[in-house]
């Protein structure tokens, strides 16, 4: 498994207790348009995330992630940067 | 790269002929439109279009014809028909006139502005005092100028939207810790540049559920990762503390909180916002945050009314113990009808009845104004957690028997709509 599977992994596992739908989650899925979800289960979830891989993704940074492949490559991205 | 390398070259998008008609703006606000219409269709009133005909006292107005108790205007301490207050208005309207037309910075400060700066002064017990013309800008101006590029905002997860406002004005990193969680601000602290500038936000009491913050604790955790500290008071200032001050000076962080923001809204029973501190550059932000440059300064006689009631604050130990009386009977009493509370305990001056969905929620909002008391009905996305609320929030106005005619109306209403058993 690379690394980008394994991240892509654990955000997906991150993302299961808020798939209410039980949509089937890839690299496009998008987390309002497909997840629907609403800024109060971003905010839970991009804690959740952030704690998972212990980096900080601002909110700032947020407002560019729209889909899954979007966060995981900011997660990679940020997993890099770190001292 | 340019545009042109990532367009093919025979499609320019600007020479696209222009779709029939105006684009509506308007349009995408439709989802809401038919939300709001399918509520009112089912024959509720609008909660978000009361008006008072009449205001008799702070707890009293006329809706509809009928005497009103109020229960939801944060008019905490009831100043607003205070005789002092009201006639310092008089004075300054007759000798200041309507208005200054300009900016506190150029023609807009005149001496009740000084004036009202000097109360707050003493009040807070601070070095200096700036005031906005709302609590609103006083987030939106203060947290956008002292945090720039570079910096960070680390802000509660239940922020109010001045705050939220405040970062999106400003360039600074915002990160965000779940509500009230120490161990989250301190992890999300730990995670950022040592080197970086950077902000906690925090309120002393939260508006939505009336909680509080444990300040102590956040302010050390703050405090140990090199952080400055903005606390908002706004539902703080008037009853919590020896003097009045807040949340802050209840719970003795007073040397460790660097700038303290509040409204003239709330307490003090007018409108306008401000912020205290000690710090010795504070003055410097008269000439660089926007929103206390760019707009008009506060009417003369609403400074006037600001100063006598911030004065009289002061010294109201007794009207704070009625208040916290007053809130404390409201909270066990709803409890015991059966329902359900945002909070343990009385926290704050704000009791929160959680209520299930939308339709009950307006159903018994209308039911309590039809038997004579006002609420504040909440909803998302102004609420945590997708939660629909009555919020009540007590006046140190309301006589004892109110308090017992506002339990009562609940409980008949309640019953009416079959909230409770």
């Amino acid at each position: 498994m690379s690394e980008r599977d394994d991240i892509f992994a654990r955000v997906a596992a991150q993302i299961e207790p808020f798939n209410r739908k039980g949509v089937d989650v890839t690299e496009a899925t998008g987390f309002q348009r497909d997840l629907e979800w609403d800024s109060l289960t971003v905010m839970d979830f991009v804690a959740a995330i952030e704690d998972e891989f212990d980096i900080t993704i601002t909110m700032n940074m947020q407002a560019d992630i729209d889909t899954v492949g979007q966060l995981v490559d900011a997660v990679e991205r940020l997993k890099g940067a770190r001292p | 790269m340019t545009d042109q390398l990532d367009q093919p070259d025979d499609v320019n998008l600007a020479d696209l002929p222009t779709p029939p008609g105006t684009h509506d703006l308007l349009a995408k606000f439709q989802p809401l439109i038919r939300e709001r219409e399918a509520l009112l269709a089912t024959g509720v009133r609008d909660p978000f279009a009361i008006v008072m005909t009449e205001v008799k006292s702070p707890t009293r107005a006329i809706i509809d014809g009928r005497d009103t108790i109020l229960l939801g205007t944060y008019n905490y301490m009831g100043m607003t028909f205070d005789p002092d207050v009201v006639a310092a208005g008089k004075d300054a309207l007759d000798r200041f006139g309507s208005g200054t037309t300009g900016s506190r910075v150029l023609n807009g400060t005149y001496h009740p502005h000084k004036d009202v700066e000097e109360a707050l002064r003493d009040f807070y017990g601070t070095s200096s005092a700036i005031v906005f013309s709302t609590g609103y800008q006083a987030n939106l101006g203060v947290i956008s100028t002292l945090a720039g590029k570079g910096d960070y905002i680390i802000l509660d997860a239940d922020s109010h939207a001045s705050i939220y406002d405040g970062c999106w004005l400003g360039n600074a990193e915002v990160v965000r810790f779940r509500h009230n969680s120490v161990d989250d601000l301190d992890r999300r602290l730990g995670r950022l540049p040592k080197e970086a500038g950077k902000l906690v936000v925090l309120e002393g009491v939260y508006s939505m559920f009336g909680d509080v913050a444990p300040l102590p604790e956040m302010v050390k955790v703050a405090k140990k990762h090199g952080a400055m500290v903005l606390c908002d008071e706004a539902h703080g200032m008037g009853f919590f503390g020896a003097n009045g001050r807040g949340v802050y000076e209840e719970l003795g962080c007073e040397a460790d909180i660097d700038f303290v923001v509040g409204t003239f809204s709330k307490s003090v029973g007018t409108v306008g916002g401000f912020c205290v501190s000690n710090h010795p550059d504070f003055e410097v932000l008269r000439l660089v945050c926007r929103p206390y440059v760019f707009t008009a300064s506060l009417p003369p006689s609403v400074v006037a009314t600001a100063a006598a009631s911030i004065r009289k604050l002061k010294n109201a130990a007794d009207k704070r113990a009625h208040l916290w009386k007053n809130s404390r009977r409201l909270h066990a009493g709803l409890r015991e009808l059966g329902f359900t509370i945002a909070t343990e305990t009385a926290q704050s001056a704000i009791i929160a009845v959680m209520m299930p969905e939308q339709e009950t929620t307006v159903a018994l909002w209308q039911a309590l104004l039809e038997g004579g008391l006002y609420v504040n009905m909440a909803r998302p996305p102004a609420t945590p957690a997708g939660t629909f609320l009555l919020r009540c929030s007590l006046c140190a106005e309301h006589s004892d028997e109110e308090v017992g005619q506002i339990l009562r109306i609940f409980e008949d209403a309640g019953r009416a709509v079959g909230c409770i058993a």
